[in-house]
């Protein structure tokens, strides 16, 4: 037998005093961590097999377990850390890329965390937003740069198509096959009450889910799996998918174990055969090729829906979402590198890619300065992880915000990074009948519902102390926000000033 | 009767049997769940029926026409509301409930006279134990 390099990262701890031996934790893991022992009548768990998902522990009745970061410790120092040093042994055993899932996980600087927001004092009242109004709908589109009239001096109705919100936080694409059948249709009936939209990802949409269409945007990737005209009309906008945060530059690989039944059919593939989606869109070689991208996809759905283009944030991104934004699409995404992803090889995840903040802040003045900024919205995703992320954000420039990572969350993701197994306890990123059936979309949806809701309400309790009434108000207004602990080249990028200035 | 009863959602039951455990517990008259239970084999009132990847829990239904209360010979069995209840003082144990039920919700208690869901309406009162505590809401106290 080969020499075991590696610790466990977990170990579970079991009260023995609190156990009833209900086996709810045996049942309840997918990945078979625990065990009887009937002669002994005991618990047993075996951590080389644990994730941290705490699916076990959130269900122990006796609250009898816990998880624990092991103090097992390699002889490692700054340089040569433990997780490095682990990384080296698996891949000296496998030969093997190494792949995560979920977003960066590194201590880059999280920008938000170091944005202040404003508040009103003495001369310009705060406003209490349980007595008064407080408007926090969003339109998504492009904006007409002119008031036109006909010969009998009436205004012609010169808008282009718009997406609705009634709150600016939409759900980002996640697609059936990377999470589940369950998840999806949580985040379709969550989206249907909150009055936003969620997002198919590039697996196509579900037969089930075309009731949901006036909430839905539909995305078009490299793969382009199941996309044809049925579908592209379905959504209430379509999304091309040039780049991922997670993973800039790279497409993705949806395992043939993973391609069974609907999943199959809902991406017009054989079962069982791999989901390659190339890194580029074969057919998108400049921008010219991706406007032609963007009519095909308009004459398709007859001009009547907005196309969005969601690019990664890469170290050029101002530029390129100035080209995009010349393109013809209606709205940009743009996806921080804090993204999550269902996999992705690690090292990408982890090295490439730049913040959202910083890629929100110069796209948004970058397209200012051309005098485009009206011929598009801006929605930015990437980890947004509260309201004051999304107050933040939309003070920087944003029209609207995506969330996945927290809505995945609120459906009992516990961030344990294990995507890529497909043996999800929660019954999110998985296949198998027995572990979808653990989320039950009337418990999802709800919670998602709560998550949207109490941001809502933060949201307004934010801007009414700084006496701003609606969400159009805030929008760029980055007189709102100071720094701090951040350089004058950062500061400068962010177009923000210093706390105390 | 129009009243509340439980019901169980087979699709979204996961066999993880939480609502033995507290069925066990909220008829155990104790307030720690450990000391409730704890090297204790649980007889609940309510049983998950399981085989392969199928399963769904069994209580009784509360029939509107129960064939207990008919077939038992002491009148231990009676209709309260709707909900059918048991004294297990006058119970003899003849076991003849056990017999007359078609959905086998009704069974031997650990002192031998019969026992069984009575919604917990002489304990926790409100929502029966089985239904607050399914982490899946496959049971469900609701009218139909």
């Amino acid at each position: 037998m080969a020499i075991n390099f590696l610790y466990p990262d977990h170990e579970v701890v079991r009260n023995p005093q609190r156990c009833i031996a209900c086996r709810v934790c045996e049942r309840q893991c997918a990945n078979e961590v625990h065990s009887y022992d009937e002669e002994l009548n005991l618990m047993k768990a075996d951590d080389t097999k644990c994730v941290n998902c705490h699916r076990c522990v959130s269900l122990c009745p006796t609250m009898a377990l816990k998880i624990v970061k092991t103090d097992h410790t390699f002889k490692e120092n700054a340089n040569w850390t433990g997780e490095t040093i682990k990384e080296l042994y698996r891949q000296a055993g496998t030969g093997g890329v190494l792949l995560s899932s979920m977003g960066n996980p590194k201590p880059y600087p999280v920008y938000w965390d170091r944005l202040l927001i404003n508040a009103s004092q003495v001369t310009n009242p705060s406003i209490d937003p349980l007595r008064e109004p407080m408007e926090t709908r969003a339109y998504l589109g492009k904006k007409p740069e002119r008031i036109e009239r006909d010969q009998n001096g009436e205004i012609v109705n010169n808008l282009t198509p718009q997406l609705e919100l009634n709150v600016p936080i939409m759900f980002s694409a996640m697609s059936y096959g990377s999470i589940s059948y369950n998840a999806h249709e949580s985040l379709a009936r969550a989206a249907r009450e909150l009055g936003t939209l969620y997002n198919t990802g590039e697996g196509g949409l579900h037969e089930d889910f075309y009731e949901y269409s006036a909430n839905t945007i539909v995305q078009v990737a490299s793969g382009r799996f199941g996309v044809y005209k049925d579908y592209l009309n379905a959504g209430a906008a379509v999304e091309i998918k040039m780049g991922q945060g997670a993973k800039p530059g790279i497409g993705g690989h949806l395992p043939g174990q993973k391609i069974v039944g609907d999943v199959s059919r809902t991406r017009m593939i054989p079962e069982g055969s791999d989901a390659i989606s190339p890194a580029p869109h074969h057919d998108i070689y400049s921008i010219e090729d991706l406007r032609q991208l963007v009519y095909s996809l308009k004459e398709a759905t007859d001009y009547k829906k907005p196309v969005i283009v969601k690019i990664a944030a890469v170290h050029n991104v101002a530029a390129i979402a100035s080209g995009v934004a010349r393109s013809g699409a209606d709205i940009i995404a743009i996806d921080g590198f804090r993204g999550g992803t269902g996999a992705a090889p690690t090292r990408i995840r982890d090295n490439v890619g730049i913040p959202i903040e910083l890629a929100l802040a110069s796209v948004d003045q970058r397209l200012r300065d051309e005098g485009i900024r009206n011929n598009v919205s801006i929605v930015v995703g990437g980890s947004i992880r509260s309201s004051a992320d999304v107050v933040k954000a939309i003070a920087l420039g944003a029209d609207a915000v995506y969330i996945a990572t927290g809505a995945l969350l609120a459906l009992g993701c516990h961030l344990c990074r294990s995507c890529q197994t497909g043996k999800c306890n929660w019954g999110i990123a998985t296949q198998e009948p027995e572990l979808v059936k653990r989320l039950n979309p009337d418990v999802g949806s709800e919670r998602l519902v709560n998550l949207v809701h109490a941001w809502e309400h933060e949201i307004k309790e934010i801007m009414g102390g700084m006496g701003i009434n609606s969400i159009e108000a805030l929008k760029g207004n980055r007189l709102m926000l100071r720094g701090i602990g951040l350089n004058e080249k950062e500061l400068e990028i962010l177009g923000v000033k210093y706390a105390g200035e | 009767m129009k009243m509340r009863r439980i019901y169980v959602n087979e699709k979204w039951c996961l066999g993880c049997h939480l609502c033995e455990y507290n069925c066990a517990f909220s008829n155990s008259a104790e307030t720690d769940m450990v000391k409730a239970l704890k090297d204790v084999h649980i007889n609940p009132r309510i049983r998950i029926e399981e085989e392969g990847n199928i399963h769904f829990a069994v209580s009784c239904r509360h029939c509107e026409e129960p064939l207990c209360v008919k077939g038992c010979i002491m009148g231990a069995l009676s209709i309260e509301d709707g909900v059918i209840m048991i004294d297990q003082d006058k119970c003899v144990g003849c076991c003849t409930c056990i017999l007359m039920c078609p959905y086998g919700a009704i069974m031997p208690s650990d002192t031998g006279v019969m026992q069984k869901c009575e919604l917990c309406v002489k304990n926790a009162g409100g929502t029966p134990a089985c239904v607050e505590s399914c982490p899946n809401r496959a049971i469900v106290f609701e009218e139909r």
